[in-house]
């Protein structure tokens, strides 16, 4: 059934006026789907990961909705959202090295958590043994503290926990910013078997690192301040970018056995517009070499091709 | 585990030669002398003066050289004897101190526990509850902010002479002897209250304001964010919180039992209340070396015994200083 998302509006209170992290973002990720989402710092990719599953008290929902499996998830409500989480929406958070609490054995915390959401422990130990084993844990660190694992054992149990009561949708953010690149290709990996095996059905994978995306997720999204610009099939969407911001992300990115002596790497000119008094119209028309008169209207984020949808008037 | 608490020992066997030789110098390096000051407390007729005070001297062995007081010192104390009290006419400091130690460890420590215990608890109910962070938490900090002495006497005042509900001082009725019968003891608890409130109050809103911000930290650290995104319930996350918010307050606990007798001294005095800072201030006010150094050296020893207390409830507490001792595993 998979996770359908429709114009989910989720702004961050300041003192200076609401920040609008997402604004408007409607995407639906289908059964047995790894979606890749990516873009810059402060794009809204990881509120959009975080408000699925956990708002917390400085974001507020302003609207849109989130059906998953045919469930409306209450993600503006706290305390309804709870039975949701870990059972039917479960996160990798960004910060899974210190997502363990220093003064608790982890297989207690574990046994602690599951207790505390109304499953028996006993009957999942056989399961979690066999999962810790899959990410090569020895069953050991059960009876060790946090501190007395490596950043990359860490990550290997939270990824473990998050996933041990097979939620339907999972949200892996950022979890692969902190490792160097041969325990990345390890993680990436691991996610698409936890996919594979069944632990999950279909994934968020939010990253800004795209050339990860591409070893794992089945389609892409690319976000641009606060809103989709587009997305497509990982393929598709490498080898063809309708977005003016897709190809310049891409074309930034350096390519496997290409020299660059002569040329420079190019970047993308300016910067992300602020989010707390967006510019009307296309929010990339600023940077964009494209732009004219025409961008000053929102574009709608429409399918061009199947499965490919894009946000730009000069895409289509 | 064993290389670890040798080397405490260790640090803390320094710490009490350090802290009992400074303990020594002290005194004696304050103007005046005690056996004048105490001959002249007393009529004596001035030709006697010359032989007593000779007689004194050598009593008090005062009329050695530093060096050899200094030795003296540490002979004696290793033998358990602290010295004979100038200002009570030569009663031993052993004594003297023995008797007045159990009113300040029964005012001081069941104020410190229970305002610690129930400070913590309030602390971080407060951190959760809106009105009770608003309108109560500021009490707290009067409380804590207040003149000790102004709250003192305000408390004696309100409740010894306005209400008339408890003796105003003394450790116990002069009328009374003391003895093990239930008239004593009840007598002995009603001049208990005064004191112990006062210093309850006070204390009472430090651990409340360090509990309530601790906890407030704790709930927005990474493992509470990812155990509330794992939809557990709050009431678990309160628990794991409040257990890693209470380490830094068992920390201030041990300076708290540390400096039992410097806490207690203006209560002591406000109250008339026999223990130990009454005793030192009377040990001031007569030079009186011996006493004065016998009541630091229990000072010592308590801020001592404490903090070794408070390293072994870490150990039992925190894992990360027990994976500190062995050096970890990967």
């Amino acid at each position: 059934m998979g996770l359908e998302v429709t114009d989910l509006r989720v702004y961050y209170r300041t003192l200076a006026g609401d920040v609008k992290a997402l604004d408007g973002v409607t995407v639906a990720v289908a059964e047995g789907e790894i979606m890749g989402l990516a873009g810059e710092s402060g794009c809204g990719k990881s509120t959009f990961g975080n408000s699925l599953i956990r708002i917390d008290g400085r974001m507020r929902h302003v609207g849109g909705r989130v059906i998953l499996d045919g469930i409306e998830l209450p993600i503006a409500d706290g305390d309804a959202m709870r039975e949701f989480r870990y059972k039917l929406v479960s996160i990798i958070p960004q910060y899974a090295m210190s997502a363990l609490n220093p003064t608790r054995r982890i297989g207690r915390m574990i046994d602690e958590l599951l207790e505390s959401r109304g499953v028996r422990h006993q009957e999942l130990r056989t399961e979690l043994r066999r999962r810790l084993l899959l990410v090569g844990l020895p069953e050991a660190v059960l009876g060790r503290y946090p501190i007395e694992l490596s950043g990359g054992m860490k990550q290997r149990v939270v990824m473990v926990i998050s996933t041990l009561l097979d939620p339907s949708l999972l949200i892996a953010d950022e979890i692969t910013s902190a490792l160097d690149v041969s325990t990345q290709k390890a993680v990436s990996q691991t996610l698409v078997q936890f996919r594979d095996e069944g632990f999950v059905r279909s994934m968020i994978v939010v990253t800004h690192d795209v050339s990860i995306l591409y070893q794992v997720s089945d389609t892409l999204a690319i976000m641009y301040a606060g809103r989709l610009a587009e997305k497509a099939p990982t393929e598709e969407l490498m080898e063809r970018p309708l977005h003016p911001y897709t190809r310049l992300l891409i074309s930034s990115l350096p390519e496997m056995g290409v020299r660059f002596e002569e040329e420079r790497l190019a970047g993308i000119p300016g910067a992300p517009p602020s989010l707390l008094n967006p510019p009307t119209g296309c929010r990339f028309r600023t940077r964009c070499p494209l732009a004219d008169a025409v961008c000053e209207e929102q574009p709608p984020f429409v399918e061009v091709a199947p499965g490919h949808a894009v946000a730009c008037w000069k895409a289509t | 585990m064993r290389r670890y608490f040798g080397r405490k020992l260790l640090i803390y066997g320094l710490t009490f030669f350090v802290a009992a030789t400074i303990n020594w110098m002290i005194p004696r390096f304050m103007p005046g002398d005690p056996v004048q000051s105490l001959l002249s407390r007393h009529q004596v007729a001035p030709e006697a003066v010359p032989h007593l005070i000779a007689y004194y001297n050598a009593l008090f062995g005062l009329d050695q050289p530093l060096w050899q007081q200094y030795l003296n010192f540490w002979g004696s104390l290793l033998n358990g004897d602290l010295g004979r009290s100038v200002y009570q006419s030569g009663r031993p400091v052993t004594e003297v101190i023995l008797a007045a130690l159990p009113y300040t460890l029964g005012l001081l420590i069941p104020a410190i526990l229970l305002s610690w215990w129930a400070g913590n608890k309030f602390g971080a109910i407060a951190a959760r509850r809106r009105y009770l962070d608003n309108a109560v938490l500021p009490i707290g900090y009067i409380l804590s902010a207040a003149p000790y002495m102004w709250l003192a006497i305000m408390v004696a005042w309100i409740l010894g002479s306005v209400l008339r509900i408890f003796p105003i001082s003394g450790g116990y009725s002069y009328a009374l002897e003391p003895s093990l019968t239930w008239a004593f003891a009840v007598d002995l608890f009603a001049h208990w209250v005064m004191p112990f409130l006062s210093l309850f109050m006070v204390m009472f809103g430090g651990w409340a304001i360090g509990m309530r911000n601790m906890i407030i930290y704790e709930l927005d650290a990474d493992y509470s964010r990812y155990l509330d995104a794992l939809g557990a319930p709050s009431g678990l996350v309160r628990r794991y919180a409040f257990r890693n918010a209470v380490l830094p307050q068992v920390t201030g606990l041990a300076l708290q039992l540390g400096v039992i007798v410097a806490g207690a001294l203006v209560t002591e005095i406000v109250f008339s209340y026999p223990g130990l800072g009454k005793l030192l201030l009377a040990a001031v006010q007569n030079e009186d070396y011996f006493l004065l150094q016998g009541i630091f050296l229990f000072v010592i020893i308590g801020t001592l015994i404490a903090n070794f207390l408070v390293d072994i409830a870490y150990v039992l507490l925190d894992p990360r200083t027990r994976v500190g001792m062995s050096g970890g595993s990967a």
